[in-house]
């Protein structure tokens, strides 16, 4: 792209010319973004293999968690609360809200750190800045694969067999990602600005881990059901338990549509402010 | 028309004080918002006056560079020339001015940019090419020509935390010095690794430059390396461009305007602008001699006053003493000596250095400070941080007085053989 605004006839050798000016970054940046996504694997693969390589027990921490948290959250929601599973094995309605809820987790806390824990680069080398939240969006979808294919069988063995509905679970992860995306651009940006996020961010998924539904349906509580779907991932974990776990659940249409208009706003604003705050990063980070 | 490849036009770049070395926190933001409410319903007080709390780290900075050509960039430490590099390599905004770049960019403001301890040094050649702006291809093209150039090919599945400090160094260079951009941006990277390998870095870069065609950018304290690199120098001063021309006679001028007081003690604790403080150990100060002169064939005392921000194992402590022209005298090293320091997060102290008999001729020197930890990462690194006056002793011989100039003055046995 050559810079029409300039006069002077561009040099012989075949290059472009590239203005940097006030407020100009803006114009090679999606482009710039395209031509960095080797430093976007690059990176994900970098923090996936570093967490297994430095924890012992490795690979088994993207099981483990999971696990656990499916054990305590059947107890405590399924015996202790007897709230109504509606004829599927509980253990199973917790594993299916948990996918989509380890995803959203795993990317927003890793996106919120990335900036901060890759200060380094930030000062000392350019690269479109998205790039870092996106190879932990990357890092959280490699995690979420792990513990899908683990999940599966798991689904099988409760008598649950897959159905067609599974070839949609795509999609539904797309919107995972993307809600995620959205929100860990705010949380990724505040971050940087405002050094407090660092401790919001696990009190804000502490709540968020409760006002999911992962450990309950939301068809059984009428009254509260409209109000949470005010949480865009309400909706992706009722769309992934209908992918996953057959006929017994309804698809629960609004509050999809909710999900995708929450996830819309997110992402825009999310983009937004990130694009906002990004050409100052350097100089405060 | 002559083929420029940078073309920078009346460039300057303010920063907000206090906006990088302390962070902005919500409370901060919210009092102030508060406070300043009514002030910013009223929308009185214009944009471009330069308010209080403000500084210019540059203002217009013209200046143009042919392919092909070498550019030093000199000054003092908080001159702008990190600002101009950052600028230049896209890490930073301008506040005014524009730069036209012909050409792929590749900068180098730090070596190992990137590298990551946990990994062998083969992932981290792909790690660091990509960050440094590689494709896949290429990296693997080069890839055996970069260990070779770094000489590890034993060591290349080992994770670099094992490294020696020489090894990292070398593998870190290597992968930039592979680099097949237009335009190279170079700061002070030279200033670490082993003698035999900054010759050999010089050399590759003077072949990017001459050979190849390739323009340079190179910003050192080294004034010696900038003459024999460059061709052409910039030097920056308080943030403008203070002189521009043919390398040796810009270098000539620069050091002829060094006239800055020698002294004896120094508070390094605001020394270099923003980013020390993000750093694990800050050097806060230095004392010469507790105050008295420094002299010839003397007792030489140097503390060096620190204060560890985190926590910190293995530190090493070093001071170079270093000609007006930046080439390095004398290089002190507590880690070669077999002295090495842990401390604790917040713990301020003193180390000190002492040598019985002073071999540096009269006359002044630039002090270089730093110090490293035991993973050989860089903590605090001072370069050209003050001058010191070593001044002529009652044990120094009448003639060296009248002889300036001439760096360490040892004394040897002088045998007539026939």
């Amino acid at each position: 792209m050559t810079d029409l605004s300039n006069p002077m006839p561009v040099p012989a050798a075949p290059t472009e010319a590239l203005v940097i000016e006030a407020g100009r970054a803006d114009r090679h940046y999606w482009r710039d973004l395209w031509r960095y996504r080797e430093l976007l694997g690059f990176l994900a693969w970098r923090d996936i293999k570093i967490r297994y390589k430095q924890a012992a027990l490795g690979v088994a921490w993207a099981v483990i968690q999971p696990t656990v948290q499916t054990i305590l959250l059947t107890f405590v929601f399924g015996k202790l609360a007897k709230m109504p599973d509606g004829g599927v094995p509980y253990p199973l309605l917790v594993l299916a809200g948990l996918l989509p809820w380890q995803l959203f987790s795993s990317a927003f806390s890793g996106a919120g750190n990335s900036l901060v824990g890759n200060a380094n680069l930030i000062s000392k080398v350019y690269f479109p800045r998205l790039v870092v939240p996106l190879a932990a969006l990357a890092v959280a979808l490699v995690d979420l694969l792990v513990l899908l294919a683990l999940a599966l069988p798991v689904t099988a063995l409760y008598g649950v067999p897959p159905t067609w509905r599974l070839l949609l679970l795509p999609a539904f992860i797309v919107l995972a990602l993307l809600i995620a995306l959205g929100a860990g651009l705010w949380i990724t940006a505040l971050t940087v600005k405002f050094r407090d996020f660092r401790f919001i961010t696990p009190f804000l998924l502490q709540i968020g881990l409760f006002v999911t539904p992962i450990g309950y349906r939301t068809d059984f509580l009428p009254n509260w059901r409209d109000l949470l779907a005010l949480n865009p991932l309400t909706g992706v974990v009722n769309a992934f338990r209908w992918c996953l776990l057959g006929g017994e659940l309804d698809f629960y249409g609004s509050g999809l549509v909710m999900s995708l208009l929450l996830a819309a706003v997110l992402l825009g604003t999310g983009l937004w402010y990130f694009r906002g705050t990004e050409r100052k990063f350097a100089d405060i980070i | 028309m002559s083929d420029q490849v940078i073309a920078v036009e009346g460039l300057a770049k303010r920063y907000r004080l206090g906006l990088a070395a302390r962070h902005d926190t919500l409370r901060d933001t919210l009092s102030h918002g508060l406070r300043n409410l009514p002030r910013l319903l009223r929308r009185s007080g214009s944009e471009a006056a330069a308010r209080p709390g403000e500084f210019w780290a540059l203002r217009d900075v013209s200046f143009q560079v042919e392919r092909g050509q070498a550019l030093g960039i000199i000054g003092r430490n908080g001159a702008g020339k990190s600002t101009l590099l950052k600028i230049l390599s896209r890490i930073t905004e301008p506040t005014e001015g524009r730069v036209t770049l012909r050409g792929r960019v590749a900068s180098l403001l730090e070596v190992g940019t990137g590298f990551h301890p946990e990994l062998s040094g083969r992932e981290n050649i792909l790690l660091n090419g990509a960050i440094l702006g590689m494709s896949r291809a290429e990296i693997r093209r080069k890839f055996d020509e970069i260990v070779a150039f770094a000489e590890v090919e034993k060591f290349l599945d080992t994770p670099v935390k094992h490294y020696s400090s020489g090894m990292y160094v070398r593998l870190a260079f290597a992968v930039a010095a592979h680099l097949e951009p237009e335009i190279l941006i170079v700061d002070e990277v030279l200033a670490v690794g082993d003698y035999a390998f900054q010759r050999k870095c010089l050399g590759k870069m003077s072949a990017v430059a001459a050979g190849e065609g390739r323009t340079v950018l190179f910003v050192s304290h080294n004034l010696g390396s900038v003459t024999a690199l460059c061709s052409r120098a910039l030097w920056l001063a308080e943030g403008r461009v203070r002189a521009y021309g043919a390398a040796a006679a810009v270098a000539a001028d620069y050091v002829r305007s060094q006239t800055e007081q020698a002294r004896t003690d120094f508070d390094f604790r605001a020394w270099g602008g923003t980013e020390r403080h993000a750093g694990r150990l800050l050097i806060t100060g230095l004392q010469v001699n507790g105050g008295a002169p420094v002299m010839h064939r003397e007792a030489f005392r140097a503390r060096i006053g620190f204060r560890a921000q985190t926590a910190v194992e293995g530190v090493a402590f070093g001071i170079g003493l270093c000609s007006l022209e930046g080439t390095r005298l004398a290089t002190l090293d507590s880690d070669l000596d077999g002295r090495r320091w842990s401390y604790p997060a917040g713990h301020e102290g003193w180390i000190e250095l002492e040598l019985a008999d002073l071999p540096l001729s009269p006359g002044r020197y630039s002090l270089d400070l730093g110090a490293r930890s035991g993973d050989v990462t860089s903590l605090d690194y001072l370069p050209a941080c003050g001058l010191v006056e070593v001044q002529p002793g009652p044990r120094t011989p009448a003639g060296a007085v009248q002889i300036p100039g001439g760096g360490l003055r040892l004394s040897g046995e002088w045998i007539e053989r026939s």
